[in-house]
Formats: C-alpha cells, sequence, structure tokens
C-alpha cells in the first residue's frame, strides 16, 4: 500500500485490485470478473482482450460505476486518481464520471440520442461539469470538439442529428464528447468493431494522436488481436472472468505463455505467410459463468491440460511471473513445457507465424 | 470487358483453368428506387453497378469491400434472392436471369446460401432435424435410407451430434448454429455456395472451427464457393480468387498472390495496408483515406475512387477506367495502377 494519498506523477492514474463484480440471478451467481488486477498510467494504454462472455466489459462498467448498486455485488479497489469508487456513494461518481474518466461506447448509433442535434448533446455533457458556462460558451467548446476530432465543417455538423452522420462521424462525435472534459482515463469498448477497416484505421490513428495531446491512460477493449498490436502497449487478456495472461505487448504477442492465448493467436488467419496452412482452433465453447468447470476455467478448451498431473481440473491457477520481467501467465504447465510447445504446435499457424 | 476477365481468370486459376466456368456473371446492376429531397424526387441507389466475374467447379471466389459496396446485393442476385435490374447470370451455361417457378427450385438444388448471422437465419419453433431436411422436403427429394438418415449425415459432416436431431435452435451456440446452417446448405448436394459473412457474427475462436470446416468440405465435396466478407484476413485464407468491390463496381481481380502481394488497384492497396496486423506492433506505416465512401445515390463521375484516392488527376474525372489487365497480371480499373510489392 502507498503512504501518500495523493498519487505521484509516475503512480499508475487507474489501478484495479482483486477485482470481483457478481450478478445474483434466479440460475445462480454469475461471477462475471472474479478476481483481476491491473493498472494504467497517463500516457499508456492498456488492451484487454477476451471473448464475448470474458467479462471484459463488466470491468469497464465497473470502472465507470455504471452497475446497479441493488443487482450487483464488486468487491476489491478500483483507484481512479488516487481515489477508491468501489461503494462510492452515487452522486460522488456522477461527479468523477466525465470529468476523471469517460467511455467510448461499440455502438454511437445506439449511444448517441436520436432526438438531439449532435452538438447539444456535446454541450450537455460540458455543462454537466461547467455548470456555471454558458450555452453559447458550451456550444463553442462542443464545434471546437468537433473540429478537433477531424469532422469537417464543425459548426455545420454541430446542428445535425445523428442519424445524419456517417458510421465513423458518429464514432468521432462518441470520442469528442468523452473527451469533451479532458478526462485522464478513456476507456474505449470495442471503438472500431462496428467500423469498416479504413475507418477503424482513421480512428485508431485519433486514439493515438489525442492521447499523445492530452496525456490521458486508454483502456481498450477488444476482440481485435491487430488492433492490440497496433495500440496497445501492455496487454490483459481474460478468460471467464479472470485475467490469464499479462504483459506488455511484446511479451504477449511475441512470446505468448498461455494456452488460450496461443489459441487466439494460431485460430486468426494472416495477411502474410503461407495461406494453405489450416488454422488451430480452440475446441469446444466459452463455459457458461454460472457453472465454470473445476480448476482452470480453460481445461474443457485446452489441449495441453492434464500434462502436469490432475492440477488442471483441481486447482484454479494464479497469475504468476512467466520469466520476464512484468509478463504474468496463469497456468499450471512449467516454463519448459510452455515453450516446447509453442516451437511445436504454435508458432506456425494464423498470424502467431 | 469480359473477354479481359475471362483471360484473368483463365491465368489466375491454372488447375481448374481448362473446366468451363460453372457460374459466370455479366455486367449485372441492381438499383433500388428511393426518395430523396425535399418533395420526393426519385432518385435511384446503384447498390451494383455493372459487375461481372465467373467461378469455376470447385474454385472459391471471394468478395470484398466495405459496408455498402454491394457485395451482399451480389451475393443475394446469384441465388436470386433479389431481382437484377440488368445484366446476365448464367449458371452451366444456362441464362437464370429470370429463371421462375419450378426451374429457379430446380436451380437453387445446385446453389446454395449461408447467412451471416446464425440466429436470425434458422426458424426457432423448428427442429434441427426439420430445419436441415426443409430443402429435401421442398424439393419432393426421398434420399436412400430415409430423410431422417440423411440429416443424420449430413450433422455428422459438420461435425454436430446426430443424436441432436431433435432439439432447437436455441440449445445450440452460435457457431453450431453456423454449422446448422451449413448442413442445411449441403442437403441437396449444391455445386456452388454463397456464403455471405459466414464467420463475422462468431468469436474468434469459433470462427477458426468454422473456416476449418468450410474448407474441409471445400475440398473434400469439390465445391465452389463465392465468399463473401469484409474480412481481408479471412478471405485470403479461404480463397484463391478475390474481387475487390467498392460503390457497386469491382475495381479489382486477380489471384491471391496478385491481389494480397502486389496489386495494381489503389483502393485495394489502401484497405490492405488499414487491417491492423498483429504481426507488425506498434502504429503502422499505413495509405491514409481521407472521409467516407460517397453515396450510391450520387457516385462521382469517371473513377468512383477517385474523391479518396491520393494519385486522382483530370482524367479519373472525366473517363471511367476498363478493367483491363495490369502488370502484376490482376485486372483493374485504374488509370494509374500502382506497381510493386506492398510488404
Amino acid at each position: 500500500m502507498s503512504v501518500t494519498p495523493a498519487p505521484a506523477a509516475d503512480e499508475p492514474y487507474l489501478r484495479v485490485r482483486d477485482l470481483r463484480v457478481q450478478f445474483p440471478t434466479e440460475d445462480g451467481l454469475v461471477r462475471a470478473v472474479d478476481g483481476v488486477s491491473f493498472s494504467v498510467r497517463r500516457g499508456q494504454t492498456l488492451g484487454i482482450v477476451g471473448e464475448s462472455g470474458s467479462g471484459k466489459s463488466v470491468t469497464s462498467m465497473s470502472i465507470l460505476g455504471l452497475h446497479n448498486a441493488a443487482r450487483t455485488k464488486i468487491s476489491g479497489e478500483i483507484s481512479i486518481g488516487g481515489r477508491d469508487i468501489v461503494g462510492m456513494d452515487d452522486e460522488k461518481i456522477r461527479e468523477m464520471r466525465g470529468q476523471d474518466m469517460a467511455m467510448v461506447f461499440q455502438d454511437p448509433l445506439s449511444a448517441l440520442h436520436p432526438y438531439y442535434k449532435v452538438g447539444v448533446q456535446i454541450a450537455e455533457a460540458y455543462k454537466v461539469h461547467h455548470p456555471q458556462a454558458s450555452k453559447a460558451e458550451a456550444n463553442k467548446r462542443a464545434v471546437e470538439m468537433l473540429d478537433r476530432v477531424g469532422i469537417p465543417q464543425p459548426e455545420r455538423r454541430a446542428k445535425q442529428y445523428p442519424h445524419e452522420f456517417s458510421g465513423g462521424m458518429r464514432q468521432r462525435a462518441m470520442i469528442a464528447m468523452a473527451l469533451v472534459n479532458d478526462p485522464a482515463l478513456l476507456i474505449a469498448d470495442e471503438p472500431t468493431t462496428a467500423l469498416d477497416v479504413t475507418v477503424q484505421a482513421q480512428i485508431l490513428d485519433l486514439l493515438e494522436d489525442l492521447q499523445r495531446e492530452f496525456n490521458s491512460a486508454i483502456i481498450v477493449i477488444t476482440h481485435d488481436l491487430g488492433v492490440v498490436a497496433q495500440i496497445a502497449d501492455d496487454v490483459l487478456v481474460m478468460y471467464a472472468g479472470r485475467a490469464i495472461e499479462t504483459g506488455s505487448v511484446e511479451q504477449v504477442m511475441r512470446s505468448p505463455q498461455h494456452p488460450y492465448t496461443w489459441g487466439l493467436l494460431a485460430s486468426v488467419p494472416s495477411l502474410h505467410g503461407d495461406a494453405e496452412i489450416d488454422l488451430v482452433p480452440i475446441k469446444g465453447n466459452p463455459p457458461s459463468l454460472i457453472n465454470l468447470p473445476t480448476g482452470c476455467a480453460f481445461n474443457p478448451r485446452c489441449r495441453y491440460a492434464g500434462l502436469n498431473g490432475n492440477r488442471s481440473f483441481v486447482e484454479v491457477p494464479e497469475l504468476r511471473p512467466a520469466g520476464q520481467d512484468g509478463h504474468h501467465v496463469a497456468c499450471h504447465l512449467s516454463g519448459a513445457d510452455r515453450r516446447r510447445i509453442y516451437l511445436e504446435d504454435i508458432a506456425h499457424a494464423g498470424v502467431a507465424q | 470487358m469480359t473477354d479481359l476477365v475471362d483471360a484473368a481468370a483463365g491465368s489466375a486459376a491454372a488447375p481448374v483453368a481448362d473446366r468451363e466456368p460453372l457460374l459466370k456473371v455479366e455486367n449485372l446492376t441492381k438499383y433500388f428506387p428511393v426518395r430523396s429531397g425535399a418533395f420526393g424526387a426519385h432518385a435511384v441507389v446503384r447498390a451494383v453497378d455493372g459487375v461481372s466475374f465467373e467461378v469455376r467447379p470447385g474454385e472459391t471466389l471471394g468478395l470484398v469491400g466495405e459496408s455498402g459496396c454491394g457485395k451482399t446485393t451480389t451475393g443475394r442476385m446469384l441465388v436470386r434472392l433479389l431481382e437484377p435490374s440488368g445484366g446476365k447470370i448464367i449458371f452451366e451455361g444456362r441464362d437464370i436471369t429470370r429463371a421462375k417457378g419450378r426451374k429457379l427450385r430446380a436451380l437453387r438444388q445446385d446453389m446454395q446460401i449461408i447467412f451471416q448471422d446464425p440466429y436470425a437465419s434458422l426458424n426457432p419453433r423448428h427442429t434441427v432435424g426439420r430445419i436441415v431436411a426443409m430443402p429435401l422436403q421442398v424439393n419432393g427429394i426421398n434420399p436412400p435410407g430415409g430423410v431422417k438418415k440423411r440429416v443424420q449425415e449430413l450433422l455428422e459432416t459438420v461435425g454436430l451430434n446426430p443424436e441432436h436431431y431433435n432439439r432447437y435452435p436455441h440449445e445450440f451456440s452460435g457457431g453450431q448454429r453456423q454449422r446448422i446452417g451449413i448442413a442445411r446448405a449441403l442437403a441437396l448436394n449444391p455445386k456452388i455456395i454463397i456464403a455471405d459473412e459466414p464467420v463475422s457474427a462468431l468469436d474468434v475462436s469459433i470462427q477458426a472451427q468454422v473456416i476449418n470446416l468450410l474448407r474441409q468440405l471445400q475440398r473434400d465435396l469439390d465445391l465452389a464457393f463465392v465468399f463473401i466478407a469484409h474480412d481481408l484476413a479471412i478471405v485470403r485464407h479461404f480463397c484463391e480468387r478475390v474481387a475487390v468491390m467498392y460503390l457497386g463496381k469491382i475495381v479489382e481481380i486477380g489471384t491471391r498472390a496478385q491481389i494480397y502481394e502486389n496489386p495494381a488497384h489503389p483502393y485495394t492497396r489502401a484497405l490492405l495496408s488499414a487491417v491492423p496486423d498483429v504481426t507488425k506492433l506498434g502504429p503502422a506505416g499505413r495509405i491514409k483515406l481521407e472521409g467516407d465512401v460517397p453515396s450510391p445515390i450520387n457516385p462521382p463521375s469517371g473513377c468512383v475512387f477517385r474523391t479518396r484516392c491520393w494519385k486522382a488527376q483530370e482524367k479519373c474525372a472525366t473517363e471511367v477506367p476498363p478493367l483491363t489487365i495490369k502488370p502484376n497480371g490482376s485486372v483493374a480499373a485504374c488509370h494509374f495502377p500502382e506497381q510493386g510489392e506492398l510488404f
């Protein structure tokens, strides 16, 4: 624990420790996030990778304090700029939301209000945190932001409705709205999944430019390993609500250690290499979060479960150092086994080649 | 123009070049009428605007492009789910553009489609057995050994448990449902399958399972495929030949090697360089395209790509570039084609 309450300059802006998010349902307790820890400094980008149901979006909603307290059990620590928001009063979180942390959603058409002009919506977001600002000031600020995110003719565009914007323009408007109060932490949940590749490239470039300009901490949540490779500094791979591998982007992409990460890399086709080689898919389906497999949650889909006695079936693996500094993996395989299997089975397939 | 496409198709797919084309599309168009403007003036969306290509037996052709480029509309016209506004579709030498009734039904035995959304394309009230048996039933086919036996064979072929015959679609995951859709498409032993974004609704780890299945079926059954997708890496993995579409037109068509290693059309280059690639860490040196795809109601004059092209000159605004064979061997519509290896 740090002794000083206010974080020093090199302290991470966001620190999540042992986060657990559970939803009681009629069918049983859904453990959507089960003991995840990570941190992000200002100017850094963390990529969170996982499939549907891995808990990546639930994690981001917790950081924004968007879960309904009556229906959700949250424990652990989410420290944003030195303040822990777990259990914090709704009103206080609302004061922070937008100003300290903001979110860019996947689908801008459903995240923008269809009934209000785009400029009005951005100005409203500004006025929430600047109640003394006049309407004219807020509108001016909205137009500035639209200009900053690369929307041509921002004055005219601010007076249009979301349906008059193309998909890429809407996502730019979403980013403008998220950044209008200069938040230090920006969470982008699948920000480019709904977009075409050429527009995706524009949005990713924009996020990088804005990060350089505002020195923000960014979390990008995605299932696309290519997006992670391009913009992330650090990577967190999630499976069934747990972190199974973390490290720098080089470590995780170039010397992945967990069989699930291998599976992701070997099952995505590449633009390079031999196109005739078959992909190596991960067998089976992601597990139900109500009824997780005992031991390692990945064991029913893992081709190497059982190489280490029956530990995979009885013991939940903890994140442990995986060789290089800062690289951690939650797997029962020994380091030697992992190196051997990676070279023999994985290194030639999909984007891993 | 078609001759050139034929010539390139021949050089592009050497192993199957001696076989007659199974499917030939000539100058296919689809215009949708829309109302626009304050007084409801009539206008048309040129969704598909003069597309020509051919597919030989056992060949895989990929149709790629961004949303709104007309790839799905083209696929739907091929199986006649949409009526073409103009042009010709020739299947095994017969013009099927206006086929109706019994003739169309017979045709669909040879041509099947796999849809993008495995949640919307299966009837939730029917059992899997009934869904997969439907094509047999509609065509009055009684396979040797009975319908049930055939359906169970099909389920086994696509990697599902034949005992799940009596289950309903909601009992299956997305990947399994897509397998049911594939089993249904295979029921009549088609010669060609139109696959419209067959894996884009699935999780990454499941995509590879379905892609491997489709590749195996393609090899084992010598099926021809028109594979429609926006994911360029998946198309590269699955298709021998690739056609790149932009605003309702094919801008470049060629072999996998021509398109992915040495493309001639600036748009193909821009599209490929925009794909975030795991093999490159950090910001990539990309070709940046400005703005969005123009409206297909009012496409630019001359070359449709000129408004976003960094090489555009006066000629591009006045003259529509014809599809011609370029130095790399592909067929592309560009006045100033690119040359040299892409990566």
